[in-house]
């Protein structure tokens, strides 16, 4: 009996709820493995497909968005061994699961917390509530691969933003495979896009969008690239995180603040009278 | 048209000085170079003082003050300490209002019934709100220790001078920032009426500093690198330039830029209700505003009733002297805002749209523009699209709620929006639906300090007013 020939995996983009190659046909290697390098125009479609998914996603209820997360994260923990062998230490990957379902809660509590009622001084009824931004792009930090990834989503999505994330080009496989955890979630396709390859190449065509709404630049190293994509995104005024600081502690409580920095609140008056 | 005997506010109670310096560091000093500029009434174009305009050196000058202000004695001092010297300038404001009114409407040419009635009391309760604030931040829900930025440079408009500056400085102390304001270079004595009420109120020096000038001063203070937060109302696209001038920068960013918001009216709703709604909506403060419902949406079967009624309105509307307490349109801020809604009227009129004013005297002197409306708009036309900022309103129909909600969005800003029907459940579902950071349902320019106030999309980010206001001046 000679030994099974293991089946391998191609690890492609995940755009729209599809896994597909890169438009321009190129990869690297990388992890020893031969990984997409998405394009400009990958980048765009990841664009069309992100803003064709908030519609549905920020319309869907707060209820319906944490069940739909809480389910990423029952995924997310089955393979757990996947995400191991990948070379992901088993702490990380627990700490990612946690965190993922953490975010969830969130979905359905943010509104209290952070939007209510105004006593304004006149007879009006005044509300405040936060509504997603819209179509956000977000370079992942380039390690931990995969707590560092799940930190920068979940807190995008699970208020109904839609994404298209540069994953970490040095170890993008835990994004591939995060990927796949999230197309078995009943997430609808194109909440999460995600593209692998160079950070220069496709961010750059994000930050100039003008049909992003906002970009997170946590995992931005070179300050200069950083400022570059800053001014690129002051042309339709996104909403701009700047890049993480390089001693920023993954594993820390991470607070609200990833939330509401991709919330826009409305206001709404109404006459009070007989 | 009634005929009404003329009601004018006594100037006498504003003591103006021929010329103003800058205010640093607790004093009123002369530019480094010497440089002023005149600000006048543009109701008569009348001279009414000499600015000091501030250069760059005197820009560093104000943030050297304002750091060692903020290092020294506002950062260290106790919330309730802090609190009081805000409540001693709420009342001051209070005390003054009426002073600060006349030259208000002196100043900008807004109605003094406006600037008395809507302005002065919305400053003095803003002060008021954030002063409650400044000795309570550790419940405002930002985490235990919420820390101040530390010196914040503030940039506003001529729209509402003396409401941005409390917009802006209030929640700024409150949360123990110092601070560097510029005021729009039209309409900058207010600013240094209040400097004074800060002499008054003993405020520590530095603390609030104010230096006056046009755009190159402007950008001196949000380019200067000893500033942590910049704060901005005004043109989105100056707002830009400032986003960019901070990129690769720690400086924390809110923007309130401009807009361009639908005001929708269906078919059931009050007519008359809607019409003081439409006209509140773009000729309050000579539609001057940045949340103006410049663009009517009204529903195609009902459309003509809204017209009639609405232009019947406007022939009511009284144009001229800011300081008759009769006046419900004043004059407009500047020579070059008139030339602005001059050259956009004339391509909405060129563009194929129907040009209506009512008869209307307007004075020799000064800068004035009839309250107008254009009927036959499309979406394409400029006026649609762009900001113009003055009394001029654009009129396109809709027949479906989802039409409505379309049009609406249709557009790069995203600060307000009205909605007029009788259904509760169409309000909801409408103001779920508009992409604006404020919906008045029913009303319209509405404001309040606890009310958070602010835009999606190009018309800036960040919120001023109410629990938000104060995120924007904190460390979270």
């Amino acid at each position: 009996m000679s030994e099974r020939v293991a089946v391998r995996k191609t690890y492609k983009l995940f755009i729209g709820g599809k896994f597909p190659r890169s438009e321009s046909g190129r990869s690297y290697l990388v992890q020893s493995s031969n990984v997409s390098l998405a394009s400009r125009k990958d980048a765009r479609d990841a664009v069309v497909a992100a803003r064709a998914a908030v519609k549905g996603w920020a319309g869907a209820t707060a209820y319906n968005r944490g069940q739909i997360l809480y389910r990423a994260a029952e995924m997310l923990e089955g393979r757990r061994a996947q995400f191991v062998a990948l070379g992901v230490p088993g702490d990380e990957v627990d700490a990612a699961v946690d965190r993922w379902v953490w975010y969830a809660g969130w979905a359905d509590k943010l509104a209290q917390v952070y939007g209510g009622a105004n006593p304004v001084a006149g007879p009006y009824f005044n509300i405040s509530a936060p509504e997603p931004t819209g179509v956000i792009a977000v370079v992942a930090p380039e390690r931990p691969a995969l707590l560092g990834l799940v930190s920068v989503i979940a807190p995008a999505i699970v208020t109904g933003n839609t994404v298209v994330v540069a994953a970490s080009p040095s170890e993008p496989l835990a994004a591939v495979t995060l990927a796949e955890v999230l197309a078995t979630s009943d997430l609808p396709g194109g909440v999460v896009n995600i593209l692998t390859g160079a950070i220069t190449e496709t961010v750059p065509a994000l930050a100039a969008h003008m049909d992003v709404n906002a970009i997170d630049l946590t995992g931005v190293i070179d300050t200069a690239l950083a400022t570059d994509l800053e001014v690129k995104a002051a042309e339709n005024l996104k909403r701009v995180l700047r890049p993480a600081s390089a001693d920023h502690d993954w594993f820390a409580d991470p607070g609200l603040a990833r939330m509401t920095a991709l919330l826009e609140t409305k206001t709404v008056w109404h006459p009070k009278g007989v | 048209m009634f005929e009404y005997a003329p009601a004018p506010e006594s100037r006498s109670v504003v003591d103006l000085k021929p010329s103003y310096g800058l205010f640093i560091d607790g004093a009123f000093v002369d530019p480094t170079d010497g440089d002023s500029f005149k600000s006048i009434n543009p109701a008569s174009e009348e001279v009414l003082a000499e600015i000091a305009e501030a250069g760059a050196s005197d820009v560093e000058r104000a943030v050297r003050a304002a750091r060692k202000a903020y290092d020294k004695v506002w950062g260290p001092m106790p919330g309730r300490d802090r609190a009081k010297y805000l409540y001693r300038i709420a009342r001051l404001i209070q005390e003054r209002s009426r002073e600060l009114a006349v030259l208000e409407s002196l100043d900008n040419g807004k109605p003094i019934r406006e600037s008395r009635d809507v302005d002065l009391p919305l400053v003095a309760a803003h002060f008021f709100y954030y002063a409650g604030w400044a000795d309570k931040l550790e419940h405002a829900g930002f985490g235990g220790n919420p820390r101040p930025i530390g010196v914040a440079a503030q940039v506003i408009p001529w729209n509402f001078p003396l409401l941005m500056l409390a917009w802006k400085i209030a929640p700024a102390l409150a949360a123990g920032n110092t601070v560097v304001l510029k005021p729009a270079e039209t309409t900058s004595l207010t600013a240094l009426l209040f400097a004074e009420i800060c002499q008054q109120a003993d405020l520590p020096p530095g603390v609030v500093n104010i230096v006056t000038g046009a755009g190159d001063t402007g950008r001196a203070l949000v380019e200067h690198p000893g500033v942590d937060k910049v704060a901005f109302t005004g043109s989105t696209d100056v707002g830009r330039a400032i986003a960019r001038s901070v990129a690769g920068t720690r400086k924390k960013l809110t923007l309130e830029l401009g807009g361009k918001a639908a005001n929708i009216v269906f078919d059931d709703a009050p007519i008359d209700q809607a019409v003081e709604g439409i006209v509140n909506g773009i000729f309050f403060n000579q539609g001057h505003v940045c949340c103006a419902g410049s663009r009517l949406l009204v529903q195609e079967n009902v459309a003509d009733r809204v017209l009639e009624s609405l232009k019947r309105r406007m022939a009511q509307l009284r144009v001229g002297d800011p300081l008759d307490k009769n006046t419900d349109v004043g004059a407009i801020n500047s020579a070059a805002q008139l030339e602005r809604i001059r050259e956009l009227s004339d391509a909405g009129s060129a563009e194929g749209a129907e040009r209506w004013s009512p008869p209307c005297e307007l004075p020799d002197r000064g800068f004035w523009f009839a309250p107008t409306i254009f009927t036959g708009v499309t979406q394409a036309h400029r006026i649609a699209r762009e900001e113009i900022f003055g009394p001029v309103l654009s009129v396109l129909t809709f027949r479906t709620p989802a039409e409505a909600v379309e049009k609406a969005n249709n557009t790069p800003y995203g600060l307000s929006a009205g909605i007029w029907t009788d259904k509760g459940s169409r309000i909801l579902w409408m103001a779920d639906r508009l992409r604006a950071g404020v919906v008045w349902a029913n009303t319209f320019n509405k404001f309040d300090p606890t009310s958070p106030f602010g835009g999606y999309k190009e018309s800036g980010y960040g919120r001023e007013g109410g629990r938000h206001g104060l995120e924007a001046y904190l460390n979270v």
